[in-house]
C-alpha cells in the first residue's frame, strides 16, 4: 500500500467526520435527522456485536466467540462491573478454545 | 434534541437557570450541569484496554498485509476508525484490490459522518478549532459513552475522556502488534478477540432504556446477521443502521431523541456500582 493511498484515506475517514459534526451536524439541530442519528448507537452497537461475533469470511459461524458473547450478555443482564463482563467474556471463550 | 434547545439559549452562568426553567426543566439537579461519575471514567479506561487488544490485533493483521510498521501506525492515527481499518487489512491480506478495500473501508467509515450529526449539538458550544479535533475521535465508542448521559456537560466530558482512552490505547496496541506481533502470542487463545464485541454489548445497554432503543437494536442486530453471509464485509454494519427507521415509524413515542436517554449513569454494566435509583429507564420522567 501507497503513502500516498494511505493519506487519501486518513483525508477521507476525516472529512467524514468533519462533514457530520462541522458542516451538517449544525443544520440539523432539533430536527428530524438528529433523532434518527441519536439512535444509531442502538442499532450500530448490536449490529457490531453480532458481525465481531457471527462473521467469517462471509458466512456465518458459531464458534467460542459465542460462549464469550453469552456470557457478557448474561454478566450484563446481571447488572456486573463493566470490566467483569469484559474479562468473563475472554476468559469464557478462551476455555472454549482450550477444551474444543 | 431538547437539550440542544435549551442550552443554545444559555449565554453564560447567570441566565442558565432561568434559561433552563423556562424551557420547563425546573430540577435543582440539572443533569446538565452533573459531571460523569469517576466510575464511568474508569470503565472508560477499561473499554479503552480492550480496545488497545483490537488495536494489536490490528497491527498484526496489517503487518501481515503487506503494511510496513510504519504505514500501520500511521494509519491507526489518522484513519482511527477501527472497522475500516480492519476493513482495508482483511481486503488487502485477501488479495482484493485497492479500490474495494477502500470501498469497504469508506462504506464503514460513513456511519462517524451521522455519529457526528448526533454529537453537533453537544459539542456546538466550542471553537471551530477544537471541533476539528473532536471529528477525529468521533468514533463508535466516543458517541455511544457520549450519547448515553444524561446531561450535556457529562456528554461532553464522556466524549472527550473516551476519544482519549481509545486514540492511546489503540495506537499504542497497535504499535505492539505491528512491532512484535509474533512475541505477542495468539490473542485468540486467550479469547481477548471477545473482549471487544463483549464490552460492546455494555455499552449497548444505555441506548435500550427506551422502547425505540430497543427496536433500533433489534432491527441493527438481525439486519447484520441476515447480511453477513450475503453481502461484502462492511456491509452488514452500515445497513444496520437503516433500524433506526423502524425505530422511529413504530417505536412509539419520539422520546428518545437524546435527553431521555434510559440510564442516567449511563454506564456500561454500571447498575450494581450506582447505587441509587433510575439506572435503568429512570431517566427524566418515563
Amino acid at each position: 500500500m501507497s503513502w500516498w493511498a494511505l493519506l487519501a484515506l486518513a483525508a477521507a475517514a476525516y472529512g467524514l467526520k468533519a462533514s457530520g459534526l462541522i458542516v451538517l451536524g449544525p443544520r440539523a439541530a432539533g430536527g428530524r435527522a438528529l433523532r434518527l442519528t441519536a439512535l444509531l448507537p442502538a442499532a450500530l452497537l448490536p449490529a457490531l456485536v453480532v458481525v465481531n461475533t457471527f462473521a467469517g469470511d462471509q458466512r456465518l459461524v458459531l464458534d467460542a466467540r459465542a460462549a464469550g458473547l453469552a456470557v457478557a450478555v448474561f454478566a450484563t443482564w446481571r447488572r456486573a462491573p463493566f470490566v467483569v463482563v469484559v474479562v468473563a467474556a475472554a476468559v469464557t471463550t478462551a476455555l472454549v478454545r482450550a477444551v474444543s | 434534541m431538547s437539550g440542544a434547545d435549551r442550552v443554545d439559549g444559555v449565554d453564560g452562568p447567570g441566565d442558565a437557570r432561568g434559561s433552563r426553567d423556562a424551557h420547563g426543566s425546573g430540577d435543582a439537579r440539572d443533569p446538565d450541569d452533573r459531571h460523569l461519575p469517576a466510575r464511568v471514567r474508569r470503565d472508560i479506561w477499561v473499554l479503552g484496554a480492550a480496545v488497545g487488544v483490537f488495536g494489536a490485533s490490528f497491527g498484526v493483521l496489517a503487518t501481515t498485509a503487506g503494511l510496513t510498521v510504519a504505514q500501520a501506525c500511521v494509519m491507526s492515527v489518522l484513519v482511527f476508525t477501527g472497522a475500516s481499518q480492519f476493513a482495508v487489512v482483511g481486503v488487502l491480506e485477501a488479495g482484493g484490490s485497492l479500490g474495494s478495500a477502500f470501498g469497504s473501508a469508506l462504506l464503514l467509515a460513513a456511519r462517524n459522518a451521522a455519529y457526528g450529526v448526533a454529537m453537533a449539538p453537544t459539542l456546538s458550544r466550542l471553537s471551530l478549532g477544537r471541533r476539528l479535533l473532536a471529528a477525529q475521535i468521533v468514533i463508535d465508542e466516543t458517541t455511544a459513552l457520549a450519547m448515553a448521559q444524561p446531561g450535556r456537560t457529562a456528554r461532553e466530558q464522556a466524549f472527550w475522556t473516551t476519544g482519549l482512552a481509545v486514540f492511546v490505547c489503540w495506537n499504542i496496541g497497535t504499535v505492539l502488534g505491528a512491532v512484535a506481533g509474533d512475541a505477542i502470542g495468539d490473542p485468540e487463545a486467550l479469547g481477548l478477540d471477545a473482549a471487544f464485541p463483549a464490552g460492546f454489548v455494555a455499552l449497548a445497554v444505555p441506548h435500550l432504556g427506551s422502547r425505540q432503543g430497543k427496536v433500533a437494536a433489534v432491527c441493527g442486530a438481525v439486519i447484520a446477521l441476515v447480511l453477513i453471509p450475503l453481502a461484502p464485509a462492511g456491509v452488514p454494519i452500515v445497513a444496520a443502521a437503516l433500524g433506526v427507521v423502524p425505530a422511529v415509524l413504530f417505536g412509539g413515542t419520539p422520546d428518545a431523541g437524546g435527553d431521555t436517554r434510559a440510564s442516567r449513569d449511563g454506564e456500561p454494566g454500571d447498575a450494581e456500582a450506582a447505587g441509587g435509583p433510575g439506572t435503568d429507564a429512570g431517566g427524566n420522567g418515563r
